[in-house]
């Protein structure tokens, strides 16, 4: 039985995680976006960005390995095994591009119980240290 | 985008036609660090009750918004993207993998912005439900 008292609080943020060129690119090949603003350092430049722009889905190289080391504690007391993920939601504040050093913070949002499944919303806050990027809203289900 | 008149509702994108097979699964496996083997090994996917390896619903969704970033030419013009997984993806261990169909509609244009609902469909129905973009439209 995952430990109610965690809904409504935020778990220490992590960071920074360093968005590399290298790991744009990467992920960008992997979910077949060739467009040259994610792979081309001058054309996104001329495109009026600091550098190659990650594609909108790109967060979840940094915030899943959080959820899943938050879900993985036993602490918390979540069947990791039985786990599907239900709904994922990514609200930009301002693009992330290669070179940004971003900052994490999990909000357990809410922990509900219907129908024989946990059901769980976990919000990602993803900040550099002077302006808000992101937030990205996970609902993940397990097996009551 | 610019040739095809004004964005309005019920303004359709140009459809996407996705394609999985499991070296497109361990690829990403490794590109965003999700190593369930779910992903990767019948064994473990059929001990988890599936019928054999699925993609990670990340790896859709993120394929499938290439239907929009194609379409506004700039990924960083999404203002946000979201969906909810009804149905995994089966991925045969052969050459051809999974095909999935992409298609979208804009259902409104407001202060520049463009909400545009996305389908994706696999074996006949859809695997992403109440998918939904808004994009800075180029002015």
């Amino acid at each position: 039985m995952p430990d109610e008292s965690f809904v409504g609080r935020a778990l220490p943020t992590t960071g920074p995680f360093q968005v590399g060129r290298e790991k744009v690119r990467e992920f960008a090949t992997a979910i077949g976006d060739t467009s040259p603003l994610c792979h081309d350092r001058e054309v996104a430049r001329a495109a009026g960005h600091r550098d190659v722009v990650a594609p909108p889905t790109f967060s979840t190289t940094f915030t899943m390995p959080l959820i899943e080391a938050f879900l993985k504690d036993p602490a918390f007391g979540w069947d990791y095994t039985r786990m599907v993920h239900g709904d994922q939601r990514i609200v930009f504040h301002r693009p992330i591009v290669a070179g940004d050093e971003l900052f994490t913070t999990i909000h357990v949002d809410s922990l509900t119980t219907r129908a024989g499944s946990h059901m769980l919303t976990l919000r990602c806050e993803v900040a550099t240290a002077d302006e808000p990027v992101a937030t990205t809203t996970s609902l993940l289900v397990t097996q009551a | 985008m610019s040739e095809q008149g004004p964005v309005v509702a019920g303004t359709e994108l140009p459809p996407l036609e996705l394609r999985f097979t499991r070296a497109d699964l361990v690829r990403y496996a490794g590109a965003s660090g999700d190593l369930n083997p779910i992903h990767w090994s019948d064994r473990v996917a059929g001990i988890a009750g599936l019928p054999g390896v699925i993609a990670h619903g990340m790896l859709t969704l993120g394929a499938a918004g290439r239907i929009v970033t194609d379409w506004v030419g700039d990924p960083a013009r999404i203002r946000s993207y979201g969906a909810r997984f009804t149905r995994p993806v089966l991925v045969p261990d052969d050459d051809e993998g999974a095909t999935v169909l992409v298609t979208a509609t804009v259902t409104g244009v407001s202060d520049g912005i463009a909400k545009v609902d996305i389908k994706a469909v696999y074996d006949g129905k859809g695997v992403l439900g109440r998918a939904q973009a808004e994009v800075l439209l180029p002015e």
